[in-house]
């Protein structure tokens, strides 16, 4: 290896990884988060009613011709509380959003909905994660943006910030008409 | 209190690395000076306050300080004491303090022991310890802060991912970061050796016993969390090829290649530019890893906390460190003499055979990994696995197990390969007979043939360097060397055994059924619910029994955790001598059976005894260096005292 063009092999080739690795890293479609699921009709389920005075959730209720939020929370999530204003925000707006609540109890849906509002037309008690899992959710919260046909538009991983919710109505237009 | 004093230890660390570069940087251009006598203790400030920064995280999720973010994002109240301290780590911004700690620490210990360097060498090589980690606190504190506060105390907090609360995976990430990171010190020295120019045995001395202590924590760590993805996963396999996995083989490989490229440097001062190439790359491996796996560039099996912005902040970081490292030794390599020649047929011949083996294996694996990337380039999605990985790394790893088993047999310089010509023959013999008694016993596929054929062939191999010496007087060294040749050729055992004779059976059962798999009978007794700390579980009872033996009872469960909610699968594992029984419980069906997985691999854990002996040989080999350094040592003080004492007798 005594000089010539060798010594800067290394340098050339490390290059070329840097280059490829920074291509894929700015990419833009790179950056956003895709579920399998996306482009695909909600799976087949249905959910007992998570509270005495409110509906649960099935398949056929999201096939109704309009656009909405499918919600996938817990009472015991923290992050969950720190959405609510932004559910009820979104609802406001006339906005229709329906939850599946993971692993809950009767009592701790009802204390934390009269804690923090509740945003919810429909609430489906998902109590083993089958639902969550086979709509390709890992974790709560998260949100679905479902079309009038049923099918799974967006996915929203983490809880709804502020800065979310004109992003979400533009979804939902797009999925709407 | 804690949160901001262990910011405000980490904020004077850093300042402290950016004093210690700035003093080694002029030291070295001013010559000798009351800078010069500084840098040493400023790197031992710098490592001791990273400790304490450390300590303070811990100290925090111990406590559940529900203020913190990072506490409220990855710990919980109800989780067990010990995955409260294993939380510490198990996080992006936990992970990365552990990494500038052992980073800094590493620094100070260089700074407090090493002594042999030339003092020159020794500045340059401090110098870029603290330019290195000063990237990595801006990184910590500009972007990834582990002691920020909310606003607001929250109520409880998200737990840790379920498949890191094993006790396994608790203390996998700091042995793995002391490898992983303490090869920072080869790419260091390697670095200062280029800026002075004194590349030389000393040089090879030096690194050689700071390399080996990184590379045993990196050998344990890979065992380890091959181990973990093994019984954790409950798929069966003990390697994927996955990009996290990859991440932690490919500094291994530049490490083991480096440590015997080192040898030849030290013991005949050939392979200079190679030696410090190598130097350069290990730690690159570890760079390159760390930012392929949090980046999010790259899909995992492992789910690693991901995000692109942090990723632009490490690739910025590689292309400093690396490029600079590499445009350096370009300028420089033609000024570092290649030194003594050797012939082929020789001890460094072996070596260097070797070294390229092991860097070619280092090339397929960035390769396959890499792969995804350049063909996403061009839209179109593939993923990489063992299709590709285990013939074409065959390819490179068979002969060199070959050159392996001969190498240690051949003597410096020049040698005969007539000289070790019936050690070669009794080998050969038995790898043909190993070859022919299984294509007898049983049809196997090739490449696992010829793995059985030559790890048999190299265990043994390995054990004559051991022939007609005194065995009390042989160096530890020498012991360690054939104690890491052998763990490896029974680590190949292991994992060529497991990929042929592994019988699996999926089976539907229903309580009161008998499944047989290989020489097991396995019988259903029930499926119960059973509740932990932090989750809930389906627990079913097997009673196994191998051949005629006693009947034993094992317990796998599908296990579901609320915090954050996921399933997991506890693998039940039953361990004989001779392989292992592995069974999953899987979902129940529609007619009430329960899908039940079961594996009988033979030998399997081989695979991972051989992986610790390699770490117990690194760490003989080490233990033996360090000794003669400190004979050495003594006997440089005595001399001292004698010319001390003899001039005092001639003043008197």
């Amino acid at each position: 290896m005594r000089g010539g063009w060798k010594v800067w092999l290394p340098l050339a080739l490390f290059l070329g990884f840097v280059g490829l690795v920074a291509l894929q890293l700015f990419r833009p479609a790179a950056r956003e988060v895709e579920s399998a699921m996306i482009g695909k009709p909600v799976p087949q389920f249905a959910l007992r009613p998570a509270l005495a005075d409110m509906p649960g959730l099935a398949t056929a209720d999201l096939a109704d011709g309009k656009p909405r939020l499918l919600n996938i929370w817990a009472s015991w999530c923290v992050p969950c509380a720190a959405e609510a204003p932004q559910l009820e925000a979104l609802r406001k707006q006339g906005v229709d959003i329906v939850g599946v609540a993971i692993r809950d109890r009767p009592e701790d849906v009802t204390a934390f909905l009269g804690r923090y509002g509740n945003p919810y037309t429909r609430v489906g008690a998902d109590d083993l994660s089958e639902v969550q899992m086979a709509i390709g959710s890992s974790g709560v919260p998260e949100t679905f943006v479902v079309d009038g046909k049923g099918v799974i538009r967006y996915q929203h991983i983490g809880d709804i910030r502020p800065e979310h919710v004109p992003m979400l109505i533009e979804k939902l237009k797009e999925a709407g008409a | 209190m804690i949160a901001e004093f262990g910011l405000a230890a980490l904020w004077l660390a850093a300042a402290l690395a950016g004093l210690q570069l700035v003093m080694g940087v002029s030291a070295l251009r001013n010559g000798d000076g009351p800078l010069a006598i500084l840098v040493r203790p400023v790197a031992v400030m710098q490592g001791v306050l990273t400790v304490v920064s450390f300590a303070a995280l811990v100290a925090l999720f111990i406590r559940t300080d529900l203020s913190v973010k990072l506490v409220v994002a990855n710990s919980h109240s109800a989780k067990p004491f010990i995955y409260k301290l294993a939380g510490t780590w198990g996080n992006h911004e936990g992970s990365m303090l552990l990494w500038v700690t052992v980073m800094a620490g590493m620094g100070a210990l260089i700074a407090l022991l090493e002594r042999r360097l030339p003092e020159r060498t020794m500045l340059a090589t401090l110098a870029t310890q603290a330019f290195v980690g000063l990237g990595f606190y801006a990184f910590l504190l500009l972007s990834s802060n582990p002691f920020e506060r909310l606003p607001e105390p929250a109520v409880d907090g998200m737990g840790l991912n379920p498949l890191l609360q094993d006790i396994g995976l608790a203390f996998h990430p700091p042995t793995l970061y002391l490898g992983y990171v303490g090869l920072s010190l080869a790419f260091s020295f390697a670095v200062g050796a280029l800026l002075t120019g004194q590349v030389g045995p000393t040089f090879a001395k030096v690194m050689r016993p700071w390399v080996l202590g990184a590379w045993i924590f990196l050998t344990i760590g890979i065992a380890a969390g091959s181990y973990w993805a093994y019984y954790e996963l409950g798929w069966g396999g003990w390697w994927f090829w996955d990009p996290v996995e990859n991440a932690s083989l490919m500094p291994w490989l530049a490490a083991t290649a480096l440590l015997h490229s080192a040898s030849v440097l030290a013991a005949r001062d050939a392979l200079r530019a190679w030696t410090v190439m190598l130097g350069v790359v290990a730690f690159s491996m570890s760079m390159v890893g760390t930012f392929l796996v949090r980046s999010g560039i790259l899909t995992s099996v492992h789910a690693f906390a991901v995000d692109p912005e942090r990723g632009s902040f490490i690739l910025a970081l590689l292309a400093i460190y690396i490029g600079g490292a590499l445009v350096l030794f370009a300028l420089r390599a033609s000024s570092i003499a290649e030194g003594e020649r050797f012939s082929v047929t020789s001890r460094e011949g072996a070596l260097v055979f070797n070294n390229v083996m092991l860097s070619a294996l280092l090339g397929i694996v960035l390769l396959g990994t890499l792969y995804p990337l350049v063909t996403e380039a061009f839209g179109v999605k593939v993923s990489v696995g063992p299709p590709y990985f285990n013939p074409v790394g065959a390819i490179f790893a068979l002969p060199m197990l070959v050159v392996m088993a001969i190498g240690p047999l051949l003597r410096w310089r020049r040698d005969r390969l007539q000289r070790v010509r019936s050690p070669l023959i009794a080998v050969g013999l038995l790898l043909v007979l190993v070859l022919v008694g299984l294509l007898v016993w049983r049809p196997f596929g090739l490449l696992p043939l010829l793995g059985l054929g030559l790890s048999i062939a190299l265990m043994v191999a390995s054990l004559l360097p051991l022939r007609g010496r005194r065995l009390r007087h042989l160096p530890l060294a020498v012991w360690g060397m054939v104690v890491a040749h052998f763990g490896i050729g029974l680590a190949l055992f292991g994992m060529a055994a497991d990929s042929s004779l592994t019988v699996e059976k999926l089976a539907a059962a229903q309580t009161g059924d008998v499944v047989a798999v290989g020489p097991w009978t396995v019988k259903l007794e029930a499926v119960e619910p059973v509740a932990g700390p932090n989750w809930t579980a389906l627990e079913a009872r097997l009673k196994a029994q191998y051949r005629d033996g006693a009947v034993v009872t094992v317990t796998p469960q599908a296990r579901s955790f609320w915090t954050p909610p996921q399933q997991t699968s506890e693998s039940a594992l039953l361990t004989r001598w001779n392989g292992q029984l592995y069974a999953v419980l899987g979902n129940e069906t529609e007619d009430g059976r329960w899908q039940l997985r079961l594996w009988w691999k033979p030998f399997v854990t081989f695979i991972w005894y051989g992986g610790l002996l390699v770490a117990l040989g690194g760490l003989l080999a080490l233990l033996g260096r360090v000794a003669t350094d400190l004979r050495r040592r003594s006997a440089v003080r005595q001399i001292a005292q004698r010319k001390n004492e003899i001039a005092k007798v001639r003043g008197a």
